[in-house]
């Protein structure tokens, strides 16, 4: 799927996406030459055959998490199903990332945690934690930042695009 | 009455359709779509076949028919596997029903993330598993996030979605046979096939499929429907399995019969295929299965020659550790 903007005739850009929580979506799209901005709202059942697919509108800007699709969308899973994170984020504000190196030319650094942005992390939903935790992390290396703090998760947040997270 | 447009004369709808006329159509737009659907489902796919490059073989158990017993089947061929030293790994594709965990032992197990993928919880005989008992509370029956209306016309994708998933996300390593246990339905064994077939120019199949029936009429002509589906989608090896082929009893090697139906041998003619195995009803068998603790090859009572002698023949057979290339 594609928007045109007519008058311009110009591929419109994807710019935004917000997830009401009601099960639909809000996709924004803008024209580059006008800046003309419109809204595809999607109902739940649109939003439930795409996301069924276990794509993401507007393209997917950070890895899949492995068991992603299921473990979103169980309806009552059970709360002890992963091993808990918990042990490796409370209380180890000091420990480094078990993160593996990559193939980033960056000079792989001893990154830790304040308990401010362990505390923030923590309000993370569970099943996407660890996801975000290695993004936040991984964002910190290559930035060349050795404690991640609140502040730090923010910036994050805006250079990589991931509001809602 | 619709007025003309000032500018052209034309009705706003004859205006609109005009416009409609000029505006390029989607092949004709050129750059990067979006959102990249077909590049997601690409890497789901690629996961897929990067996870499966590591399984030595699929091994299928399937019926069509329920209650036959396809998971008893699946827990003990996988013990008796690994106790003869494979490297075995279960998939519990019955999403609605699991029961792997429970028979494997592993119900109740944490699973692990890691960068790589879910690491599987570990049962009976180093047996490594997935399924959704491990996901979900005891007793609450399987439910997925989505409109309450309809949900006929996306829950399929959904569960097809968590059992690519099952097989994609999960950190098996190197393991000889990576065992499915399918769900009841027809259905579900076609969907399996198109799963695994989309995975790339291989077009991959199973390596072994085994039917499981019963000596049930009833049983015998839903396992033809599944042969057939097999046989259509050019699955090159099946088995049939003949499930609670009478009542063994203690020191006599004759068995009592358990039903009236054809015999899984004559199921086996009608449909066309090759009888594998006839497993006996054991008691003993059936308790310590519902108990996570798989027959298997152990001891020497009738069910466990059945199973040794199946597990040779999956070695020996496309795929199979012994198998003669």
């Amino acid at each position: 799927m594609k928007f045109l903007c007519v008058q311009c005739d110009e591929v419109m850009s994807f710019s935004d996406r917000d997830l009401p929580g009601d099960g639909t979506i809000t996709a924004l799209f803008s024209c580059g030459a006008c800046g003309r901005e419109m809204a595809m709202l999607t109902n739940p059942m649109e939003t439930q055959l795409v996301t069924s697919l276990g794509v993401e509108i507007g393209g997917r800007t950070v890895p899949e998490q492995p068991l992603q699709q299921t473990r979103s969308r169980l309806d009552a899973p059970r709360d002890d199903a992963f091993a808990d994170e918990e042990a490796s984020l409370a209380g180890d504000p000091g420990s480094s990332s078990t993160i593996p190196a990559t193939e980033h030319e960056f000079v792989r650094i001893r990154v830790t945690w304040t308990s401010e942005a362990t505390d923030r992390l923590a309000g993370v939903p569970k099943f996407v934690r660890g996801m975000v935790k290695r993004i936040y992390t991984e964002y910190a290396q290559e930035k060349q930042i050795e404690v991640i703090t609140p502040d730090v998760m923010d910036r994050a947040r805006s250079d990589l695009g991931l509001e809602g997270m | 009455m619709t007025e003309p447009n000032s500018d052209s004369g034309n009705t706003p709808r004859e205006a609109s359709a005009t416009r409609a006329h000029t505006v390029r159509s989607y092949a004709d737009l050129t750059g990067e779509v979006e959102s990249k659907i077909v590049e997601q489902i690409g890497e789901q796919h690629a996961r897929l076949v990067s996870r499966l490059s590591e399984v030595g073989a699929i091994i299928v158990i399937a019926s069509g028919k329920g209650g036959v017993g396809k998971s008893a089947v699946t827990a003990n061929l996988a013990v008796a596997l690994a106790t003869r030293g494979a490297r075995v790994g279960a998939v519990d594709a019955d999403l609605n029903g699991p029961s792997l965990g429970k028979m494997l032992g592993f119900l109740g197990n944490q699973l692990e993330d890691r960068p790589d993928g879910v690491v599987p919880a570990v049962g009976v005989a180093g047996v490594k598993g997935i399924s959704t008992d491990l996901l979900i509370e005891e007793g609450v029956p399987l439910r997925w996030k989505g409109p309450d209306h309809d949900q006929f016309v996306w829950q399929g994708v959904t569960e097809a979605v968590a059992l690519r998933e099952f097989i994609s996300d999960v950190v098996w390593g190197a393991i000889d046979y990576l065992i499915i246990d399918l769900p009841p339905g027809t259905d579900k064994i076609g969907r399996f096939l198109d799963l695994v077939s989309e995975v790339g120019p291989s077009h991959l199949q199973p390596d072994q499929v085994l039917l499981v029936t019963i000596p049930s009429e009833v049983a015998g002509a839903v396992v033809a429907r599944s042969a057939t589906q097999l046989l259509e989608g050019g699955v090159p090896c099946i088995g049939l399995i003949g499930n609670m082929a009478g009542y063994a009893q203690p020191g006599r090697d004759d068995l009592l019969p358990l039903f009236t139906g054809p015999s899984a041998g004559d199921i086996a003619d009608r449909v066309g295929l090759e009888l594998w195995s006839e497993i006996p009803f054991d008691p003993v068998f059936g308790s310590r299965t519902d108990n996570g603790d798989p027959i298997g090859t152990e001891g020497d009572s009738i069910v466990a020659q059945v199973f040794t002698d199946l597990a040779e023949r999956v070695e020996h057979g496309p795929g199979g550790r012994e198998e003669e290339k």
